[in-house]
């Protein structure tokens, strides 16, 4: 309902942002530090990315782009979810899984990118893989967060009404963790895209990050933007339909928006 | 014959020597030490006490949440190991599952019992109108007053129809008035469904209404210190709270608490030690 009156702002916002790349790409605006000289225009970023939604282009890279964050990142909602259940419930499985992870977690998927090359048979696997590492640990350390703040009162209660560990695990666990579970899952959908294109720059043969980069290298500047917009669209569409998902699995829960 | 008028067969409680040890290491203390006591079937028995002095935890022991350190704890003979759905417990705040709505949550039981949809919710739905709530079936939890949370609660641990009702000041968290309601309700529903209650307060005329028996308890180690038998005609009403006799025995039960003032205790819950809110975020997000 507040919706309404907040709109206008946002366009402003946006359209001066617009405006300032316009401007700034016309008169090849050279502030030193940084520089618009080779910036393509709004209006031939326009003009590319009609030009590639009509060639037979369009639909080979984002089928392989979409094909493999699927992939990768279905691996990784199981992996995370299941060790995250895991984890959070046992504590022979923290002490024996938690670690080697810990030591995993923070290396960038990026820096996986040469390994992965020589592990895998083929740069596919090799760029599933990567895509799989971005959107593991996120969903992974989420679930873990989300089973050990369970409240304790809520299984002591269930077990007193009779509840075992299995049902415990459906009926308490399990939807306890899920608002957690879901923020996991729309922040890995985020990285796993991040961590796919910078996969498919060096090692695809389709796919969005490719054509970008392959647009940088053949001096195709406008459809570099085109890339780049491309992956902001289909990152945020695919987090949306995440967080839409979560939404209607978690219909009890409901944060209070800002006033 | 509605489903709640089924015969319950209320438990006899035997506690011979009874400890129960909380904490670890240097910082364990005795919660309660060397209790004998036994309450009948279907006695109504309030246990009165001071914030801390281990109520609570003996109530935690008898759902078998917590284990005794020494002696015996038996229910109807046999020894109590671990949470049963024949002993029902009520704590402070609800722990009705935010997830389900009012209705699946008082089924929750007979789910565990394997029952199908249709049965239990069936039997859930004369459950909530026992205690009033049969337009707020298919709301959330969190839709529902405190009072109602509670009366869900209540509904939510009698439909398995236990052999003992522990509560845990259940109407601690309640405005006064509210309160009073719902100690009438409780006693109108015993009155139905009787089973044995131990009920667990720090609140003198919350004790001295409900109760046919008030145990008063001393502060760690918790003990027994007074065993008092009320003879109040029931059903009682509000009015009792004035009458002569009850304001003696109020009197009496005030001296027997003030002994211990000047010590105040950290409250015990019945899962043991009160832990922090949120448990320590061990990995960084």
């Amino acid at each position: 309902m507040n919706l309404l009156y907040r709109w206008p702002l946002r366009l402003v916002s946006l359209t001066a942002c617009l405006l300032f790349w316009q401007v700034a790409a016309t008169q090849r605006l050279d502030l030193g530090l940084i520089t618009f000289t080779y910036v393509p225009t709004p209006g031939s970023v326009l003009e590319a990315a009609v030009a590639l939604l009509e060639s037979s282009k369009l639909l080979a890279h984002l089928s392989s782009s979409l094909g493999r964050v699927f992939v990768g990142y279905l691996l990784a909602v199981l992996a995370g979810v299941l060790l995250g259940l895991a984890i959070g419930r046992s504590k022979w499985a923290e002490d024996s899984l938690l670690p080697p992870l810990e030591v995993l977690r923070p290396i960038p998927a990026v820096a996986w990118i040469p390994l992965a090359i020589l592990m895998f048979p083929s740069s596919e696997a090799s760029m599933i893989f990567i895509t799989f590492t971005g959107a593991l640990f996120p969903i992974l350390l989420n679930t873990i967060h989300g089973v050990e703040g369970v409240d304790p009162r809520l299984i002591a209660s269930a077990r007193s009404l009779g509840a075992g560990r299995l049902a415990i695990l459906r009926e308490v666990i399990i939807p306890g963790a899920a608002p957690s579970i879901v923020t996991g899952l729309a922040i890995g959908m985020g990285t796993s895209w991040f961590c796919l294109v910078t996969a498919e720059m060096i090692s695809g043969q389709f796919g969005i990050g490719y054509y970008t980069w392959e647009s940088y290298v053949i001096q195709n500047y406008a459809d570099i933007v085109v890339g780049m917009l491309l992956i902001g669209v289909l990152g945020m569409g695919s987090s949306a339909l995440v967080k839409q998902l979560g939404a209607w699995a978690t219909p009890w829960y409901r944060i209070k928006g800002k006033h | 014959m509605s489903a709640y008028e089924k015969a319950v067969e209320p438990g006899r409680i035997d506690g011979q020597q009874l400890s129960i040890r909380l904490g670890q290491g240097a910082q364990a203390f005795d919660a309660v030490q060397c209790l004998d006591f036994s309450v009948e079937p279907g006695e109504f028995v309030c246990i009165l006490g001071p914030s801390g002095c281990g109520k609570s935890t003996l109530l935690g022991a008898l759902a078998g949440h917590l284990q005794i350190s020494a002696g015996a704890l038996r229910v109807d003979g046999r020894v109590v190991d671990g949470p049963s759905p024949e002993r029902g417990m009520v704590f402070q705040h609800h722990t009705l599952l935010p997830w389900c709505s009012v209705l699946d949550n008082v089924a929750f039981g007979l789910k565990m019992q394997g029952l199908g949809k249709a049965e239990r919710r069936h039997q859930a739905g004369e459950f909530l109108r026992l205690v009033g709530l049969q337009d707020f079936a298919l709301r959330w939890p969190n839709q529902l007053s405190g009072g109602m949370q509670q009366r869900a609660e209540i509904a939510r641990v009698l439909i398995n129809r236990p052999r003992l009702l522990l509560m845990d000041e259940p109407f601690g968290a309640l405005d006064a008035q509210t309160r009073s309601k719902m100690q009438e309700l409780l006693l109108d529903i015993w009155t139905r469904i009787r089973t044995t209650v131990v009920f667990v307060t720090h609140d003198i005329d919350e004790a001295l209404f409900l109760a046919d028996r008030v145990l008063v308890m001393s502060p760690r180690p918790g003990r027994f210190i007074e065993d008092l038998r009320l003879d109040f005609p029931r059903p009682r009403h509000a009015s009792l709270l004035t009458s002569p006799e009850f304001v003696r025995l109020k009197r009496h039960c005030l001296e027997l608490l003030r002994h211990e003032e000047g010590r105040e205790l950290p409250r015990l819950t019945p899962l043991g030690l009160p832990s922090a809110d949120f448990p320590p975020l061990r990995i960084a997000l």
